[in-house]
């Protein structure tokens, strides 16, 4: 049925049809609206989760991350200053391979002050060990938080979906609610391979030696991607019983085109008005929208990318000192080609822009999109694209 | 005591890595020994962290789960709330932390696990620093000792977590030590039967922190009690205390000297040490007199 939710009440609607059994969470602006819709659904006897109203984001995923470890089905929801501290209990929940969804609500990270989305949060969480999966409307948000547990459930390490903070958390839309029964038969009650359990007693995360160390870091990396191939096949699944589905990438109208913005979240609905834009102006536009961030879809992306002869990357974070977060990565991709030295890859042009919610605009947009067509090659530096 | 207690299972294996004398291993035996199989403990940082097993076995014969240092209450809390999903309220879950991850790094999640009225047992073993990482203080590290971080002796006194724990109105808290058994006892079994956050705060003797024989740890642990230092009581509802012994009076200096920490300390500052001990006593006797006149008071 479809109904009329904001981004935030979408997850909201997603903790309960995913029969989520505890959530801790902390109140942190813009994912407010989250924790108050759990509580007002658990006091309403809409929700049967225990919710915990804990004291910090800290406590929030080791609250999170003992329930998940004591085999229930566990959630929480942060943004910004409360994922960054967090981050040491984000590595502390991978490295348990506990199969936790989280939502993160995109917004800047002080100093200075900043409310706004960019996504300088979540990237900068990227070597963590969490699965990060991109969403772009608010029936994505509801369909990836169905579509994570059983991601995390089967390759046992933590989930976090990442969705722009305001446009998406504060933004209504039309949510096609998937029925209860239909959710349940897409993911089944939680069962626990590994569990916290008095009658069968183990003592979890004591002292492992440098190879034994070793050894289950690499499990975790050879396991993360795995994930790839993974939600493609949960996809195909979902498709069948929701008549919906999203892809690790999304390409849109790539195949012939002279330019491809590669992006991240929510301003890809805008990206794709401006690409129909300028295909009506004669320009060949393309987007990839990028959903699975970790594992990097590059095999994927290279697929796309290498018969291309000029890429945009919309950097909404930047990594002081070397460049735009999703620029790096798309680069890496394109060097970790077998036969990159052989082949000529495509340009990668980086333009850092939205910073701290500054307004990315259509118009901002195709100059991004004319300026890469009329260059004839990138800047050592990126560019800032200010207005 | 009797003979069934000493004959009930045991959930620690021998072959531990505590040191000789330890006074928390001693107690931590015993606590499990009370709680028994249906138990899970969160561990954090700390001796009982980095000896709580070395990939793949541990001496814990326990479900055990290691957080990092801050957040032992938040993980308890976590483990609880999964427990009580699934409807099991049987299972006994216990969080224990030393000094550190109790008085410092971890009193944000205590506090507030402490106002949510958690139900679970917090087990702070406080041998008065971080002995774990080499003796460097705490703030439960006590006025005068040496440390590694306070070569010169610590300046202030040792924070009054239990004034703290008490301004939470928690159903249960006590003091113990290993040097008193049946009161240690005792205490472990009345924590066990009451629902809701009950709060131990075990004085854990540690050998080469405070600078004593191994041999000497339940001395030094019933010196700190006959000295005052270390009273023994309980608090319900962060409101009635009772006092569970009034041992003779000995002097604090006999207890302060048997401890190499506390070498730098004149015998000024000693006798300063037996005037805040003399009137710490003084105001817990007040009150656990108060409450014991007012016994049959329903208004408390």
């Amino acid at each position: 049925m479809k109904e009329l939710l904001t981004g935030n009440e979408a997850v909201a609607r997603g903790i309960g049809l995913a029969r989520v059994e505890v959530v801790s969470a902390y109140p942190i602006t813009p994912q407010t609206s989250v924790v108050e819709e759990v509580a007002k659904l658990c006091a309403a006897g809409k929700l049967k989760t225990r919710y915990i109203r804990i004291e910090s984001e800290h406590s929030s995923m080791a609250c999170t991350a003992a329930a998940s470890m004591t085999g229930v089905r566990a959630f929480t929801a942060t943004s910004s200053q409360g994922l960054a501290y967090m981050h040491e209990m984000l590595h502390w929940a991978s490295g348990s391979r506990l199969p936790i969804v989280m939502v993160n609500v995109n917004r800047a990270l002080g100093a200075p002050w900043n409310l706004w989305s960019d996504h300088s949060d979540s990237l900068s969480q990227r070597d963590t060990g969490w699965l990060q999966l991109y969403c772009h409307t608010n029936q994505e948000c509801l369909d990836t938080l169905i579509q994570a547990f059983r991601l995390a459930e089967t390759v046992l390490l933590p989930v976090m979906i990442v969705m722009d903070g305001f446009i998406l958390s504060h933004t209504m839309e039309p949510v096609d609610v998937p029925r209860p029964e239909d959710v349940d038969a897409f993911l089944p009650p939680y069962e626990a391979r590994y569990r916290l359990d008095p009658r069968e007693p183990h003592v979890f995360n004591i002292l492992a030696d440098s190879r034994d160390f070793m050894r289950m870091r690499r499990q975790a990396h050879e396991d993360m991607n795995r994930a790839v191939e993974l939600l493609e096949d949960i996809e195909l699944e979902f498709q069948n019983t929701f008549s919906r589905s999203y892809g690790v990438l999304e390409a849109y109208l790539t195949e012939d085109a002279e330019v491809v913005l590669v992006g991240l979240g929510a301003t890809c609905g805008t990206v794709k008005d401006v690409v129909d834009e300028l295909r009506r102006q004669g320009f060949k536009a393309g987007l990839v929208r990028i959903r699975m961030f970790r594992p990097f879809p590059a095999r994927k992306l290279r697929e796309i990318l290498l018969n291309q002869k000029k890429v945009a990357v919309l950097d909404q974070a930047v990594s002081m000192g070397a460049g735009g977060t999703l620029s790096q990565e798309v680069k890496q991709a394109l060097f970790d080609d077998p036969h990159f030295r052989t082949r000529e890859a495509p340009l990668v042009f980086s333009f850092i822009t939205g910073l701290g919610g500054l307004d990315i605009t259509p118009e901002m947009l195709e100059r991004i999109f004319k300026e890469t067509i009329h260059a004839s090659g990138p800047q050592e530096e990126p560019c800032w694209m200010e207005d | 005591m009797n003979k069934d207690w000493w004959e009930s299972p045991e959930f620690l294996h021998p072959g531990h890595a505590f040191c000789a004398g330890c006074g928390f291993i001693i107690a931590f035996r015993h606590i499990l020994k009370v709680l028994g199989a249906d138990t899970i403990v969160a561990i954090t940082a700390g001796c009982l962290g980095t000896n709580s097993g070395f990939l793949p076995s541990s001496p814990i014969k326990v479900a055990g789960y290691n957080t990092p240092f801050a957040s032992v209450a938040a993980a308890a809390t976590g483990i609880r709330a999964a427990l009580d999903a699934r409807g099991n309220s049987l299972t006994q879950v216990i969080a224990v932390a030393g000094d550190g991850g109790t008085y410092d790094i971890g009193l944000q999640a205590l506090s507030a696990a402490a106002e949510r009225n958690e139900n679970f047992i917090y087990l702070c073993y406080d041998n008065e620093g971080y002995m774990n990482t080499g003796v460097q203080r705490s703030s439960a590290t006590p006025l005068g000792a040496w440390t590694t971080t306070t070569p010169e002796g610590k300046a202030g006194p040792k924070k009054d977590l239990p004034a703290i724990m008490m301004a939470h109105r928690i159903p249960y808290f006590a003091t113990l030590t290993p040097a008193f058994p049946e009161d240690f006892l005792a205490k472990a079994r009345q924590a066990e039967a009451i629902k809701g956050m009950r709060f131990l705060q075990l004085l854990s003797p540690c050998p080469p922190g405070w600078g004593i024989p191994s041999q000497a740890t339940v001395k030094l642990a019933r010196l700190a009690v006959q000295t005052r230092v270390f009273p023994l009581y309980e608090v319900y509802d962060g409101k009635r205390i009772i006092l569970n012994l009034e041992p003779e009076k000995v002097p604090v200096k006999d207890y302060l000297r048997a401890q190499t920490r506390f070498r730098t300390l004149s015998d000024e500052e000693m006798e300063h040490v037996q005037k805040e001990v003399d009137f710490h006593w003084a105001e817990l006797k007040a009150r656990a007199d108060w409450f014991a006149s007012k016994a049959d008071d329903a208004a408390l």
